[in-house]
Formats: structure tokens, sequence, C-alpha cells
């Protein structure tokens, strides 16, 4: 993954750019698998490798193959960003250990649920319970979210095409 | 890539068990992994997998950019709707234990009719991306 990551930034040529996101999604999905996050794992497969390599592609046929250097070094995102990520591993050593029972998180409503899922909501994948059931409202959130992008990029690549059309006809 | 013949025999062969295997993760998401979202999009990278095969135009003779637009649409109501019922029956708002007697099984076809809202949705909403994307390009 580091030597995917280390290539990713040093690559110019945007095509083997997205292709090596899109195996770096996969890594991280084969890592959600060994971390028993199945769902999370089979999310990250279909879109972070399958759909967004695939929008990432198609927007390439509108632009050029190579990045475009730019033309004055900066110093400054490279020194932010390091300190950025020592911050953020900083508070990750403050976590408590991975599958830790005792932990705050597993304490407040996660046994409600494990105990109470299945009787409750019939559905034996905890995941989809809490999902769909437990947190519906959330899930709602989540969708309108993926609807609102939608229409979103429909008005942005839309009406770009009309004002085209129209200054055409203008020319003319 | 129409005339290419082992992409078209490749997609040929593999199209129809991607959209079994997104119906199977859409179905089978209450007992296993997966659900609408991932289904959603599994399905629509089985129709773009098609159109990047077979063409944009003829992919859309398939499922027209009007129809994806309302299909986007109709998740999100069909969602929202099944939490007004849920009040109108006489519990909160996506509380799906009122929809039947049994408040189990309530649940269930609460969660069955939520996922179906979240697969129509996700997977028209990829779908027009991705429309959106190709009509701007001339070569697909």
């Amino acid at each position: 993954m580091a030597i995917t990551v280390i290539s990713l930034a040093i690559h110019n040529n945007l095509f083997s750019v997205v292709m090596l996101s899109s195996l770096f999604s996969f890594l991280m999905a084969t890592v959600f698998v060994t971390l028993d996050a199945v769902d999370v794992a089979m999310t990250e497969a279909s879109v972070g490798a399958g759909i967004s390599t695939v929008l990432f592609l198609s927007s390439l046929y509108l632009v050029n193959k190579n990045e475009i250097k730019s033309t004055k070094k900066n110093i400054f995102p490279i020194v932010l960003s390091i300190i950025i990520g020592i911050f953020l591993i900083w508070g990750v050593l403050g976590l408590p250990a991975f599958g830790d029972p005792s932990a705050v998180i597993h304490q407040y409503v996660a046994p409600r649920y494990l105990l109470n899922g299945l009787s409750e909501t019939g559905v034996p994948n905890i995941v989809t319970s809490i999902l769909a059931s437990y947190r519906g409202f959330d899930t709602f959130g989540e969708v309108v979210v993926i609807f609102t992008a939608g229409v979103g990029l429909m008005a942005l690549l839309k009406s770009e095409k009309r004002k085209k059309i129209k200054r055409t006809s203008n020319e003319k | 890539m129409k005339n290419d013949p082992i992409p078209r025999v490749i997609a040929k062969l593999f199209i129809p068990f991607i959209l079994v295997f997104a119906f199977y993760v859409q179905f089978h998401g209450d007992f296993g992994p997966g659900g609408g979202f991932q289904a959603g999009v599994i399905f629509s990278g089985g129709i773009i997998l098609y159109s990047l095969i077979f063409g944009v135009t003829i992919t859309k003779n398939l499922l027209p950019a009007i129809l994806v637009e309302i299909m986007a649409a109709i998740g999100v109501l069909l969602f929202g709707l099944v939490g007004i019922i849920c009040m109108l029956m006489g519990g909160e708002f996506l509380n799906y234990s009122v929809l039947l007697e049994d408040a189990v099984s309530g649940q269930h076809l609460g969660i069955f009719l939520i996922e179906l809202g979240v697969f129509i949705t996700v997977s028209s909403v990829m779908l027009k991306l991705f429309y959106l994307f190709a009509s701007r390009s001339k070569k697909l």
C-alpha cells in the first residue's frame, strides 16, 4: 500500500494515477476484510475501485493525459500535510486498543443493538439492522446527499452545454 | 470497442452475472454483507460496462436519461414515504414496527422498502453521472 501511495504521488501520467488509486482502493478493501468489516469492504471495492475509476477514466477523455507541472516550487503544502499527518498519528495513539470491549464506544448503545437486533428487527445482519432501522434517519440523509450530488452535477454539466449552444447560436 | 471481439464476448458473459449479483447483494443484504448502496453501485457498474462496450446511445435507448433522472427522485421519495406512512400509522418517522401487525415483520418490510429506495437512487445517480460525463466526450 505504501508503494502504491508513493508512486501515486510521483507519477505524472494521469491514466496510471487513476489505475493506482483503483489499486489502492482494492488494497483498502482487503484491509477492511481483515478487520471483519465486510460491508465496508464491499462498498470500498465497488465504489472506490469500480465506479470512481470509471468516472475518472471518462473524465480523462475530456482532459490531457499528462499532469501539467506547476512552474513555481511551493514547499508550504508538503510541510502542512506532514504537520497534519503528525497530529493525526498523535490522535490515533490516544484511541482505545482495537477490539477493546471496555472502550467507551462499546458501552453506550452497541450492546443493545447486538443483543436485541435480531429479535427486534428480524434481520441477522447487524450492519443492515443498524443502518436501515436504528439509524434509518441517518441513512435517509445519506440517500438525500447522493441525490443532491447527482442533481448538482446535472445542473453544472447540463447548463454549460446549454450556454454553449446559446453562444454558438449568437455567434451565428 | 464494439468491434473488438474479446471485450465484447467477455462483457456479454459477465454482464448478466453482474446484474444478478447486484440483485443478490440487494435482497440478501439482510442476511449477509451488502445492501442497497452496494447493490446500486454494482448494478450501475454492470450497465456502465455495457455502455462502454456497445456505446452510450444504445444504452440510452434501453434506459433513457429522463427515466434515470426520475428514478433518482423516486428512490428518495420511496424512502421518505415509508417514513411518513410510519408516522401516519401511529409510530415515529421511520419506525417500521407499526407497518404490519407483527412488529418484527413490519421491521422486515420497512427495511426491504428503504433498501429498495436506496438501490434505486444510488444506481440511477451513478448511471446519470456516467451519462453526463459521456455526453461531454465525443469518443464514447
